[in-house]
């Protein structure tokens, strides 16, 4: 089943990359410019799709899909959440544990997505050296209520452009507060028992609707 | 009135206190031989077993009795009463907030604090109304634990305090100060004094209900997941987002040093670098490769080689979500 999937979704992407005539200016964007970019289309679609804002999980996932999974690494980030193992992972394993990561991420971080209403977001000035290959992008959104909420990335330059590695929100970065329990339950039951554990929650997970937004 | 009841915190505050010192000073001894002989132990959580069991009560204590009652204040009170109950109790902790961004040298914002206190408690009708932010004012949280940390004062090893939840010691052993600097702990009479106590919980725990709820879902592990997310949260909170110095601290912490690219490579000790991107395979940058060798624990490039010869076309399929 998955397998004639992985099939489809290769000859698509293949026939795509023969379409595409050139390579796209987007690899040269600034990261500032890249993750103002992208957080305005985000948003903006968000607020203005009332399938979204209802929970409609199809969409949720197109829109993670198109506008913010293409500036993510997720091996990467999936690789430093489990740290000194990741060495020892098969290339078969790591290429599991960041599907399952990845899966995890946007069926939780989806959810979020669907509670946008009026809420604008503040960039702070980027400090960073322009020969830097590592940049952090510091941001905060505005909400109706309370205190801003903080939410930074890390970004590394790579062939294709930069790419997100690290995510904060409201000051606890994903890869920190994920590697302990990574290292956990890799101590517990090794790379295969994290992987079927967090296959465990994705099916769960998948089974639940998305809440609407109130 | 007297001017005993002044100084007393309201009496569930006290026990709360009082369970909370017992408890510490019991647990600090089988937290600490407990934790002796276990693997895994986290060197930022010597009191693990501890707090793991004050974890599960006050797990218990939000499941049966708080999340259920920051539901239904959620469902069936107007938004407007919500709002006007959470303004409320925010403009009485400005003056405190206000009070700590002084202390800490942070004169424009410990000014606007002020400021927003006494604009929202005369125009904004006692606090029910937020004119503050709306006039530009942002809302800061800061309390004394905050105002020690920016002073150089190490946060000390995680503590679960009952029903007060995650702290730390340096912020448990302060708490008695900030109820004391809470101008709500000097209601009289003491009926309403609980019941605003009580009605403020449930606010603050209705508006993370959501943040909660996601969190159910994103972790494996909510204990370790609310400790090393809170343990993140409260260094950022101390710093302001990295915009805040820390006094006095000899070494300069990861979070306080300006964020280069060396600094924020730094954080990330087994990093393997970039992945291999789908499209042609261009040289990595020499950049990277000079960042990633002054790491101890790193491998180098040579051992992360077999993943990197994965074939294109497997990893394109991984930007294909593995959905249903």
């Amino acid at each position: 089943m998955k397998l004639i999937k992985h099939l489809i979704a290769m000859s698509a992407i293949a026939l795509t990359a023969f379409a595409v005539a050139a390579p796209t200016p987007v690899g040269n964007e600034a990261p500032d410019v890249l993750i103002k970019r992208i957080s305005n289309e985000v948003i903006n679609t968000a607020k203005a799709d009332k399938d979204i804002q209802a929970g409609n999980v199809g969409k949720v996932t197109d829109l993670v899909d198109a506008k913010i999974l293409p500036y993510v690494d997720f091996q990467r980030m999936t690789a430093l959440a489990a740290g000194r193992f990741w060495r020892d992972a098969t290339p078969a394993q790591k290429t599991a544990l960041s599907n399952e990561f990845r899966t995890l991420l946007i069926h939780t971080y989806s959810g979020a997505l669907s509670q946008i209403k009026d809420e604008t977001v503040d960039f702070k000035p980027m400090r960073a050296d322009p020969a830097d290959t590592e940049v952090e992008v510091r941001s905060q959104v505005n909400v109706q209520r309370g205190e801003p909420i903080q939410l930074n990335y890390r970004l590394a330059k790579g062939p294709s452009g930069w790419k997100i590695f690290d995510i904060n929100v409201l000051g606890a970065w994903l890869v920190e507060t994920y590697k302990g329990t990574f290292a956990s339950e890799i101590g517990k039951g090794g790379i295969d028992g994290l992987i079927k554990k967090l296959a465990e929650r994705n099916q769960q997970l998948a089974n639940k609707p998305v809440k609407a937004g109130k | 009135m007297t001017t005993r009841s002044h100084f007393l915190p309201t009496s569930w505050q006290r026990l709360a206190l009082a369970l909370g010192v017992a408890a510490t000073l019991a647990g600090c001894a089988t937290g600490a031989r407990g934790t002796a002989g276990t693997a895994g132990a986290n060197p930022r959580d010597p009191y693990e077993k501890f707090n793991r069991q004050m974890f599960a009560f006050n797990d218990a204590v939000d499941r049966v009795a708080l999340k259920p009652a920051a539901s239904a204040y959620k469902q069936v009170l107007p938004t407007f009463v919500q709002t006007g109950i959470s303004n409320f109790f925010g403009n009485l902790s400005d003056l405190w907030s206000g009070a700590n961004n002084l202390m800490q040298g942070k004169g424009a914002a410990g000014l606007s604090d002020l400021t927003r206190f006494s604009l929202n408690s005369t125009f904004g009708l006692a606090g029910l109304l937020d004119i503050g932010s709306e006039a530009g004012l942002p809302k800061h949280n800061e309390d004394f634990g905050q105002t020690l940390g920016a002073w150089g004062v190490a946060s000390g090893p995680y503590l679960m305090l009952p029903l007060l939840g995650p702290s730390t010691v340096r912020d448990a052993v302060v708490i008695p100060i900030d109820i004391a600097a809470d101008p709500w702990a000097y209601k009289q009479p003491v009926g309403w004094r609980n019941f605003g106590t009580a009605v403020r919980a449930v606010d603050q725990r209705a508006a993370v209900l959501e943040a909660s709820n996601l969190m159910e879902e994103a972790a494996l592990d909510r204990y370790e997941f609310i400790r090393d997310g809170f343990l993140q949260r409260r260094q950022s909170r101390i710093t302001d987002n990295g915009e805040q110095k820390i006094r006095f601290r000899k070494e300069t912490r990861q979070d306080d040093a300006p964020a280069n690219g060396s600094s924020i490579m730094a954080a990330y000790p087994d990093d393997p670098g970039a992945s291999p991107e789908a499209s042609t395979s261009a040289p990595v940058q020499s950049d990277a490769k000079r960042i990633r060798a002054a790491y101890t624990d790193d491998p180098g490039p040579t051992d992360a080689a077999p993943a990197e010869n994965l074939p294109p076309a497997a990893l394109a399929v991984s930007s294909k979500p593995a959905l249903k």
